[in-house]
């Protein structure tokens, strides 16, 4: 039987590997988006699975919220992310360091 | 009508100093000119109308502040009458003088500048300044108008503020009353503290009880009557250029010359001794502090005569003049014959002024050339100026008929009056042989100007002495009306300032009564001569303008001191004069000869006792280094050096620590936050979170 318990540790693996995914990365800017994405998701499916066992439906209406704005973001993300290949000629996250103090 | 005479020179100043461009130059030479005039015809109205008693007149409430209770009111007794004459008559005069004397002048441009209001607004203000002093009813308004006169004599000493001797002059001047003034608001202080009030009033009404108080100061106690005497005393050596703190007065001549009369000949100087004067009754109760007085007054009067005897700037001799002057009146306040004290200092404005603006004429008639050695034969091209300096140089020798007391030049008068007051005070002493030797000395020091100046071959530039012209009218009639003054002031007020005991205290608002058989018995042991005594003063502190203790009885006794002290001053002039006229006019080669022989006290004399180079030693340098020091060590070093060792070294390292923690890669920040949120998490957990 799969309880709470087993939705809750999958969300945490998927935080874990999001994050270590934005730690680790080096090559494409790409996957940072990719793993933020992995980390939002991984939220949403704490909330489904809160939800189920409460028994109550606003935590599963959020989730829909919360997967149109992570669209949209994710949409405006790429689009930086084609702007700035246009100036720079690369998507290394190796190179993007113009914050550097 | 005392309201107006205090407040119409303050109207013209203002009006002539702020306005002259809608009233024009001339219109302010006249409107302060005119307001002083209306001041003195008001002021003598209240002299010869006064009757002696003190009138109170409330101007304003001032300062209310806890127990300090400080009214501005006119305090109008003798003392007041009589300087509020002296003031207004010599400033008038004086005004209507530097019309003629600033009327052209080569330190400004005539064209394009104008410094006539400038000037006008000054001395009408410093007129104002003094009558705020002089009419003061407590100790603050007192020291309002004291700095008032003293802030006008720096800004008229420096009034030619392109010369930088002027500028130095002045800040000079303001320095050394500095050191005046402190000594005088740690008097006022010290009176607050102890009698809980700065009304003349209140103060003179503690004055029995000050002198059986005990004061601690620096350390040590001290009788509170002295000590407040003392530093009073202090503050009128200040103004009054008294020996140590004398060096300002002759480099004060920097300002035009009616500057010199007004305000460092015969009104401010003589701030000092009014001082004295009108704090009688607790100088009264004061003796040590009275012998500190007459022994620095005696010791200026002296030490400035001698100075005066080689000085050759023609300003400079009539300073120390001035100098030794001051040191005699402070004699005669000292020996607690404050009336005395009074009369010289009338007679000595008058006399001393006209000197001042006699010595101006021939400066202004010489294309100001002040150098005496640069003078000579002047009698016949300036007859009116010689006829008016004769006249000072009269008064201030002292000539009279002997043994008459009174029938004699204003200086005759009052000057044997303070000679014989000292022999009396105390008892044919130190400041009695002082002051006739400096009455020897000022008899030299003066026929030597006249002579210098006015007899002998024209010396110097040709062409200045070709081109030396008598003064116009407008500056020969004040010389008139003052050589009135030095004429008859003497002779005429002999009997109310040095007569009989009764007429003295009359005169001041006294009551006078009868002697105790102990006091009769005492004086007649002292000077057999003086043994009828008939009158003291029976007043109390405070109830009359001056205060005489009741055993004080040096003005009956000064009547009768032995007839070759009375004779002396007269001797000495005799010696003065004829020595000045061997020097000068039967054989014009010794002074040269006696400074050749003499040369280490020529020099000494001519350097003023070397004061000025042993307080550069002693006092400017040291300052000076200790400001050098705190400028480079104190505010370059340590205040300049914090702030750019801060700004420049230990806040750009901790900015380049900060920076190089800004590694610009994302994954550096969102680490950041991760090990952030989980540290937060961690100390949330461990402490029990919100509970």
């Amino acid at each position: 039987m799969i309880g709470l318990e087993h939705y809750l540790t999958v969300a945490a693996a998927l935080f874990v590997i999001g994050i270590f995914g934005l730690f680790l990365n080096r090559k494409n800017v790409i996957i940072l988006l990719m793993s933020i994405e992995l980390m939002l998701l991984s939220v949403n499916i704490n909330l489904v699975a809160f939800s189920s066992h409460a028994g109550d439906l606003v935590g599963q209406v959020f989730t829909l919220f919360v997967l149109t704005v992570a669209a949209a973001e994710a949409a405006i993300g790429l689009a930086i992310l084609v702007c700035f290949f246009r100036n720079r000629g690369t998507i290394a996250v190796e190179d993007v360091n113009v914050m550097k103090g | 009508m005392e309201t107006i005479i205090l407040f119409a020179p303050l109207v013209g100043a203002i009006i002539a100093g702020f306005g002259w461009r809608i009233i024009g130059d001339a219109g302010a030479q006249w409107l302060t000119t005119g307001l002083l005039f209306l001041s003195c015809a008001l002021s003598w109205v209240v002299f010869l109308g006064h009757d002696g008693q003190t009138h109170f007149i409330h101007v304003l409430d001032w300062v209310q502040s806890g127990t300090l209770n400080t009214a501005w009111a006119i305090r109008l007794d003798r003392l007041t009458a009589i300087m509020l004459i002296v003031v207004t008559t010599v400033s008038a005069l004086v005004h209507l003088y530097s019309m003629g004397y600033m009327a052209h002048d080569e330190n400004f441009d005539d064209k394009t500048e104008s410094y006539r209001p400038r000037f006008f607004a000054y001395l009408s203000f410093f007129t104002f300044a003094m009558l705020m002093l002089v009419t003061a009813d407590n100790l603050a308004q007192m020291f309002f108008g004291w700095e008032g006169v003293g802030l006008a004599s720096y800004l008229l000493i420096g009034f030619y503020y392109r010369k930088s001797s002027a500028n130095a002059a002045a800040i000079k001047a303001f320095v050394v009353n500095r050191v005046g003034d402190f000594g005088f608001a740690l008097g006022i202080m010290a009176l607050f503290f102890l009698t809980d009030s700065i009304r003349f009033d209140d103060i003179f009404a503690a004055a029995p009880e000050l002198a059986e108080t005990q004061l601690t100061f620096l350390w040590t106690d001290w009788n509170a009557a002295n000590l407040i005497a003392f530093l009073l005393f202090v503050g009128a050596m200040g103004k009054s250029a008294q020996l140590f703190l004398h060096t300002w007065l002759p480099d004060a001549m920097e300002g035009p010359t009616p500057v010199s009369a007004l305000i460092h000949a015969a009104t401010m100087v003589t701030a000092g001794v009014f001082l004295v004067c009108r704090m009688s009754p607790v100088f009264e109760y004061a003796p040590e502090a009275l012998a500190v007085v007459t022994f620095i007054g005696a010791s200026t009067a002296f030490f400035a005569a001698t100075v005066g005897l080689v000085q050759n700037d023609i300003k400079r001799v009539i300073a120390y003049s001035t100098c030794s002057q001051l040191g005699y009146m402070f004699v005669a306040a000292g020996v607690g014959v404050y009336s005395v004290a009074m009369f010289h200092l009338l007679t000595h404005a008058f006399f001393k002024a006209m000197l001042f603006l006699g010595a101006g004429s021939v400066i202004h008639g010489m294309h100001h050339e002040q150098d005496m050695r640069h003078y000579g034969g002047l009698r016949h091209k300036m007859p009116y100026t010689f006829l008016a300096m004769l006249i000072g140089t009269l008064a201030i020798t002292g000539v009279g008929i002997p043994l008459t007391g009174w029938i004699g030049f204003a200086g005759f008068a009052s000057k044997d009056a303070v000679i014989e007051s000292a022999y009396a005070g105390t008892a044919g002493g130190f400041a009695f042989w002082m002051l006739v030797i400096a009455a020897l000395f000022t008899s030299f020091y003066s026929w030597r100007l006249m002579f210098m100046t006015f007899w002998g071959d024209a010396r110097g530039d040709k062409h200045t002495h070709e081109h030396a012209h008598e003064s116009p009218k407008v500056m020969l009639v004040p010389l008139g009306v003052l050589a009135v003054g030095a004429i008859f002031a003497g002779a005429i007020w002999y009997g109310s300032f040095f007569g009989k005991t009764n007429e003295v205290v009359k005169f001041f608002g006294g009551k006078y009564g009868e002697p105790t058989q102990e006091l009769v018995e005492a004086v007649a042991e002292r000077s057999p001569k003086a043994s009828e005594l008939h009158y003291v003063m029976e007043s109390g502190p405070g109830e009359a303008a001056i205060f005489i203790a009741p055993d004080n009885t040096v003005l009956h006794e000064a009547h009768y001191v032995p007839t070759w002290v009375k004779l002396s001053p007269f001797i000495a002039m005799l010696i003065g004069l004829i020595t000045a006229l061997w020097f000068y006019i039967w054989d014009p080669s010794m002074p040269r000869k006696l400074a050749e022989n003499q040369r280490p006290l020529y020099l000494f004399l001519l350097n003023k006792w070397y004061f000025d180079e042993i307080y550069d030693a002693i006092l400017v340098r040291p300052a000076k280094a200790l400001g050098r020091a705190l400028w480079r060590r104190g505010d370059g070093g340590v205040i300049d050096g914090f702030l750019n060792g801060v700004a420049m070294g230990i806040i750009p390292f901790f900015t380049r620590l900060a920076g190089r923690a800004q590694s610009g890669y994302i994954f550096t920040y969102a680490f950041a936050m991760v090990i952030g949120i989980a540290v937060l998490i961690t100390w949330l957990t461990i402490s029990g979170g919100g509970q």
